[in-house]
């Protein structure tokens, strides 16, 4: 299995996700190696192999022989932060010494990449440095099964497949369509397309995706699945709140486009003069923070808003325990652990029609993402009357205990039996 | 020869508009007048006004001896037909001349008060009947409450009222391994009761068009063999429905029109049954047996309980917050918060936060302008907290006005 993220390296659902698929794999008894680009030690140990590509040999050699698909990927390398590694890329004869430093040296001929395993500015050429390392696990790795998870790891998982014939199943958390709307980067499409029509079977982890996939990147619907995601069951007891007449609405995630942080903002100025007891927390960053952050200051917001910046897991959950609802107004969502995350710790949550974790939970307070009056109306709700707290309590946590990774992943093995020779 | 009873249920509610809590203090205006116009107006088109000249027709064709229905048509129904549909009001006064049908009371705003208040409940019994006299100078001598709400304490209330007798459910839960084939009796009141044959209403009410039923298609024939194979000493057979099931849940398309007058047709022309109603009953049959009801039952859905209007949170908290005001509303005397506050009682309302999603959803989405249950609540306890701002001011003044004829009765 093929990963950028693992817990407790998290940026965001995708290494929640992908920690609960591989133990729910394990808990069938699928044997599952997870390759991220680097480990940090700290990894929770849970009946499966986690392996860094920084660990994997591979032989020191002055060219690299490309496999056929590369060819077929035409980058556009414009306008964005990973434009200028695109020409490394797109050179024919890629030699390897053009290949990104930094590399370390190994005895007997071999050598070992490095990554930093952060989403920075080099991501592209992290992503090649680790299909090609990837790609030596034919040599070394005894499997059935190739399982990519997001474009990162596509490139890594055509290229084994192309070496070993193993059959590729590509498992889509998000599309460069949510991340970025209309105007998705041309280089970052150029691999999700590759991938997916590469693939012997493509997961979505919502209908909503699957659609998206069909229609954005022209794949046969036949050959997607939709797998939908899950939640680990709690382990925690919740922190006992301080005695504070304080309403705490609550937005987690990302601040990018995707997420919709402007409505959240927008309904807040609608709601706030109403309940003077309510605050807000925008925990995350991103792109847009600045601009909200100036939006609420235009608002004369500044006193009722918190931002936190990004919150490690742990904090996370603490803030969960301290709000009375949680927002995720997303423009468009694959999925949404997150939403799970919060209904785990017993947080009404108002999600976007526009989000995959729709699907799953019926009785979630569900609004169009653009409807800021709608959503206002909603946190109001919440907030005012105390018919819904309860009654979403109820029927919300039997639609959660229906979410068993379990579950999710006896269908992932499903879908592999289903392309297995 | 059977007696069939035919009995509709015409009611139609104030929807809401959307009302967003930023609203409260500001607008009193609560209702979607367009929504409520346009689907009144449709309803008349599609129902109301082929299906009474179908029963005109009828009951001059064979005279009201043989065929005669009954009807209870709501309070907030006569409203809206007066401002938006007067033809149609119109249509059921010709209709009411003819002299084959029997007006039946109910509560005015087609309410829950049964289950909250006496003093409500009688107060809206009051005013429906009023309303009859006024409108169709018809004095109503059998009651029906809302959603056929029955339970002994009500029975005990409409007797006291005056009225001979009340139509219920025929509930299996009631009944056991009696049949609702006959007359019965309140054991609590002298009140006579009738009830629902729910297997033979629900046939053309709920079944009609169903496909996938196994008695699909219903034809004429079909109905009246299934009627004439009731052992012959049932004699009573209780169809009551919704009126809006002719032409509005089952289609005209769907031949609904063409097999309610055959049938009929049959059923008289080969003197099978005659058509009676609740009054005529009275007078022809005895009761078999006195009935108890400690608990309220209702019509609606398998479990004929009322957990599609007081099943969750959301509801009986609108509901409480709701009956909360009624000292408040006995202190003022304002028409448009006494409008207001049985517009806001009728349980449509109640219905819309429904969550029952998955076993009766397709009935209890019908005319519902909500997408959730949320919804449905936010927007409610939106205008009520409205309503309650201005009932409460105005109660203020009352009480400071120095000159205030009629003394408050919560001042206390």
């Amino acid at each position: 299995m093929l990963g950028w993220e693992f817990p407790p390296r998290i940026a965001g659902g995708l290494a929640v996700a992908c920690y609960g698929l591989v133990r729910g794999l394990a808990h069938h008894g699928v044997k599952v190696t997870f390759v991220m680009p680097l480990r940090t030690g700290e990894e929770p140990p849970d009946g499966y192999r986690l392996l860094g590509a920084n660990e994997i040999d591979v032989p020191f050699s002055q060219s690299v022989s490309l496999p056929s698909f590369w060819h077929t990927i035409t980058f556009y390398g414009v306008r964005t932060a990973l434009g200028p590694y695109l020409e490394q890329l797109t050179a024919p004869e890629i030699h390897f010494q053009s290949v990104p430093e930094p590399v370390s040296f190994t005895t007997e001929g071999t050598l070992r990449l490095e990554f930093s395993g952060k989403y920075g500015p080099d991501l592209l050429s992290e992503v090649y440095r680790y299909a090609y390392a990837v790609s030596h696990l034919a040599e070394r790795e005894e499997f059935d099964i190739i399982h990519a998870h997001d474009w990162l790891t596509y490139l890594g998982g055509l290229w084994l497949k192309e070496k070993t014939g193993k059959p590729l199943v590509v498992h889509v958390h998000a599309t460069e369509y949510d991340r970025s709307g209309d105007n998705p980067n041309p280089d970052v499409r150029a691999i999700e397309k590759l991938g997916m029509e590469g693939a012997d079977l493509v997961i979505a982890v919502s209908f909503y995706t699957r659609s998206l996939i069909i229609e954005k990147y022209g794949i046969p619907a036949e050959k997607i699945w939709a797998i939908h995601n899950a939640v680990l069951p709690k382990d925690r007891q919740p922190i006992q709140r301080p005695p504070s007449q304080r309403k705490v609405v609550t937005f987690l995630g990302r601040v990018t486009y995707q997420k919709g942080p402007e409505y959240f903002v927008e309904a807040a100025a609608r709601v706030a003069p109403h309940i003077p007891e309510a605050h807000f927390v925008m925990a995350g960053t991103g792109d847009l923070l600045r601009g909200v952050i100036r939006r609420v200051a235009q608002l004369r917001l500044g006193a009722r808003f918190s931002f936190t910046g990004f919150l490690p897991p742990a904090e996370v959950e603490r803030l969960f325990d301290l709000s009375d609802v949680y927002v995720m107004p997303s423009v468009s969502e694959p999925f949404g652990i997150s939403a799970l995350e919060a209904l785990r710790a017993g947080v009404p949550v108002i999600i976007s029609k526009q989000s995959g974790v729709a699907e799953v939970l019926p009785h979630a307070l569900k609004v169009d993402f653009w409807d800021v009056d709608g959503l206002a109306d909603l946190i109001y709700g919440v907030l005012r009357y105390k018919g819904i707290r309860p009654f979403f309590i109820r029927y919300a946590q039997a639609e959660l205990a229906q979410l068993q990774w379990e579950r999710s992943s006896a269908r992932v093995i499903e879908a592999y039996k289903s392309i297995l020779p | 020869m059977k007696h069939i009873c035919l009995y509709f249920q015409v009611h139609q509610p104030f929807r809401l508009r959307i009302y967003r809590f930023f609203d409260i203090g500001v607008s009193h205006d609560y209702y979607h007048e367009l929504n409520n116009r346009t689907l009144l107006q449709r309803i008349a088109r599609k129902c109301y006004l082929p299906m009474n000249a179908l029963l005109k027709k009828l009951i001059q064709q064979w005279g009201p001896e043989r065929f005669s229905v009954a009807f209870a048509i709501s309070g907030t129904a006569l409203e809206q037909m007066e401002v938006y549909a007067p033809e149609v009001l119109e249509s059921f006064q010709g209709l009411y001349q003819t002299g084959g049908v029997e007006l039946i009371g109910e509560t005015y705003a087609h309410s829950l008060a049964s289950l909250k208040s006496r003093k409500e409940f009688e107060r809206q019994v009051k005013k429906h009947t009023k309303t009859l006299e006024s409108l169709f100078g018809a004095k109503p001598k059998v009651f029906r409450n809302t959603e056929l709400v029955y339970y002994d304490e009500v029975a005990q209330w409409v007797s006291a009222m005056g009225f001979e007798a009340m139509l219920a459910e025929g509930a299996d839960t009631l009944l056991g391994w009696r049949s609702p084939n006959y007359l019965y009796e309140s054991a609590a009141a002298p009140l006579k009761l009738l009830l629902r044959n729910y297997k033979l209403s629900d046939d053309i009410a709920f079944r009609f068009s169903n496909r996938s039923w196994e008695a699909y298609p219903l034809t004429a024939e079909k109905f009246a063999e299934w009627i004439s194979a009731i052992p012959s000493e049932q004699r009573l057979i209780n169809l009551f429905m919704d009126y809006e099931t002719f032409g509005e849940h089952q289609w005209a398309e769907t031949g609904i029109f063409e097999f309610f007058e055959a049938w009929v047709n049959k059923m008289l022309s080969e003197e099978r049954a005659r058509f009676l109603t609740p009054s005529e009953v009275l007078k022809r049959h005895e009761p078999a047996a006195k009935i108890s009801v400690p608990m309220p039952l209702s019509w609606a859905d398998s479990e004929r309980d009322l957990t599609a209007w007081l099943g969750n949170e959301l509801q009986i908290d609108a509901f409480e917050t709701l009956y909360a005001l009624e000292p408040l509303i006995e202190t003022v005397t304002s028409p448009a918060l006494h409008r207001d506050w049985l517009r806001l009682q009728t349980s449509d309302h109640f219905y819309y936060m429904c969550t029952k999603f998955f076993s009766d959803g397709d009935v209890h989405k019908y005319f519902n302008p909500y997408n959730s249950p949320y919804e449905a609540y936010v927007t409610y306890m939106n205008v009520l907290s409205d309503f309650r701002e201005r009932l409460e001011q105005e109660a203020k003044a009352t009480q400071s006005a120095p000159h205030e004829g009629k003394v408050p009765k919560a001042n206390a």
